[in-house]
């Protein structure tokens, strides 16, 4: 059995970042599982990657220039149509903002 | 049985068929071989016999119809389309519906062919054996108690039950040859570019290709030559050699070199693969290609590589899954983080979680150059692998999949031993050079066994050539699948 490298502390800051949220018990298996894991993946710091250019991108890319013609947008009602809510025309969300109006 | 989609459009452009009785057709194979075998998430009847109509009528008026008229096609469930929801195999996208067609299915619709489902895939393209599907699994149509491979198990299994002549589906690491070699069909993951990815739902944007499922490799690359090209949708689309194979005189491969990676026919490789394989390579070499011997000294970090890239990118790709835009969103969130993390974690499987988790992880401070950048330096040091394999020849032959399809459950308990099932496809994701599965054989137990050919970006045109050769001179293309269509 793998030793614990993503212990459940390391659990729960990786579900904040990632905004997910973990229902009871999950941290525990997740900490076995992602241990597992990362462990094999470890076997990446024996290669002679030192003086190795990071690849990001299969193919070589460049930058792309066009003219910049105009064309239509989706209508905003097809964009809002998926949305679980939406009112005038906004995506609505929770209040972001607090009572007094600061951010 | 289908004659071929290229003998569907010529009898459909001759008028010696209607494209609404061969739609027709499709859906009835729909209702009667789907059923045990769950390839299809959604039937786009109406939508269907609609085109098909319009097919009809252009021959009718003699107008031109494309290479594709009248062939039925269904479409892995992430490529997204206006007619039917697009889920991505998700809860999270259960009801979604696609304000645009990709640029796939405009390409398609336009070269005449009739779209009648969208198939059944691990959620977000996240696995090898369409087990993670949050509507349940796919079973292979060769033997109903294992899996169709993933993440195009719907589509693969669609076409090797002889429900649909063309399927398209994707290829992350190995999506779409993994899943050919488990059903018996053909499948190719077309050079990094080749094909437009707007409107394929993001995993590993630069992994990522849409390809061909067909049951020839002529159908391979009728379709091919319809989805590529540059797209001004995606910038990293671009315009290779054009595709052409002519289906009838069998190509000639004297003299081409084929490459063996001595670490391809290692330790795990199942024993019956190896000698379906091995004798595929000895048929070639009879035709006259020459066999020689390369190296590719990175393939045991291949996995490693790959999932840490393709984590990092999905973790990354699938933050949009927020329950604000689209999508499944929470019920009892109090503020806006809430209302993220409950609508995600109420509806994301636990293999994308896993994924998403492992992605975050490799990319947090702290982590990001020991995994995330190590990883993408190894990149590199696996696709200089390859460009020195492929000066040594002209193209790659070797398994698509360590063993035949295999039972579900079997990993499915395993996050690990799943990925290790992906070691033979996903360096050329890594690498971005076009590969290509086609049947060579038959396990003892009656389950079919696949050969990869791989060659260098966009030489997509000596694959299918000499595959076609192999095909002309082999007859499993022959075998039907017990669980299809009679």
């Amino acid at each position: 059995m793998s030793h614990v490298l993503i212990d459940e502390a390391q659990v729960h800051r990786i579900a904040r970042l990632a905004r997910l949220d973990l229902h009871e018990g999950e941290a525990g298996q997740l900490s076995v599982q992602l241990s597992h894991i990362v462990e094999y993946f470890q076997q990446l710091n024996a290669l002679p990657t030192a003086q190795v250019e990071p690849l990001a991108h299969p193919l070589p890319i460049i930058n792309v220039l066009r003219d910049d013609q105009p064309a239509d947008s989706l209508p905003v009602a097809s964009v809002l149509a998926n949305a679980p809510q939406h009112v005038s025309g906004f995506f609505r969300v929770p209040r972001v903002l607090d009572q007094a109006g600061g951010a | 049985m289908w004659s071929s989609a290229r003998q569907i459009a010529a009898d459909v452009r001759a008028r010696r068929a209607s494209a609404v009785d061969i739609c027709r057709e499709a859906l009835r194979r729909i209702n009667v071989a789907d059923p045990p075998l769950h390839a299809f998430l959604e039937t786009t009847e109406s939508h269907a016999l609609a085109r098909a109509a319009a097919v009809d009528a252009a021959v009718a008026a003699g107008q031109p119809v494309g290479p594709l008229a009248g062939v039925p096609m269904a479409l892995k469930d992430n490529i997204c389309t206006r007619f039917s929801r697009t889920t991505a195999g998700s809860k999270i996208l259960a009801q979604h519906r696609s304000p645009f067609d990709a640029t796939v299915v405009q390409r398609i619709e336009a070269a005449g062919a009739v779209v009648v489902g969208k198939t059944n895939l691990d959620e977000f393209a996240m696995g090898s054996s369409t087990e993670n599907s949050a509507f349940g699994p796919t079973r292979n149509p060769w033997d109903l108690e294992r899996v169709p491979g993933g993440s195009s198990g719907g589509s693969a299994a669609a076409v090797a039950a002889g429900i649909v002549p063309l399927a398209l589906g994707s290829d992350t690491g190995g999506s779409i040859r993994q899943p050919a070699s488990f059903t018996g069909v053909v499948g190719l993951k077309p050079t990094y570019g080749r094909v437009s990815r707007y409107g394929l739902i993001a995993y590993g944007s630069s992994l990522d290709q849409i390809g061909p499922l067909a049951t020839s490799v002529a159908d391979a690359a009728l379709l091919l030559s319809v989805i590529a090209g540059h797209d001004r949708h995606d910038s990293t689309s671009v315009d290779g050699e054009p595709i052409a194979l002519t289906a009838d005189t069998p190509p000639d491969v004297a003299g081409l070199r084929i490459g063996l990676p001595r670490q391809y026919f290692g330790d795990g490789l199942d024993e019956e693969v190896r000698a379906a394989v091995m004798a595929a390579v000895e048929l070639l070499s009879q035709l006259g290609a020459q066999v020689v011997e390369v190296d590719l000294p990175h393939s045991q970090q291949n996995i490693a590589v790959y999932y840490v890239i393709a984590m990092a990118e999905a973790s990354s790709n699938l933050a949009r899954y927020d329950g604000v835009h689209y999508g499944h969103r929470s019920a009892a969130a109090a503020d806006i983080f809430e209302l993220y993390a409950r609508s995600r974690s109420e509806a994301l499987g636990a293999e994308v979680k896993r994924r998403i988790m492992l992605g975050t992880f490799a990319l947090s401070s702290g982590y990001y150059d020991a995994y995330y950048l190590t990883a993408l330096k190894a990149r590199r040091l696996i696709q200089r692998d390859f460009t020195a394999a492929l000066a040594r020849c002209d193209l790659i032959a070797c398994p698509a999949a360590p063993t035949p399809a295999f039972r579900f459950g079997e990993k499915s308990d395993d996050p690990l031993a799943m990925y290790l099932a992906d070691v033979y496809t996903i360096a050329a994701n890594l690498a971005g050079i076009p590969g290509l599965v086609a049947p060579c054989g038959f396990s003892r137990q009656g389950l079919p066994i696949g050969l990869q050919l791989l060659a260098a970006p966009f030489a997509e045109n000596t694959l299918l050539r000499v595959m076609r050769a192999y095909e002309a001179n082999t007859d499993w293309w022959a075998r039907r699948p017990p669980h299809g269509v009679a």
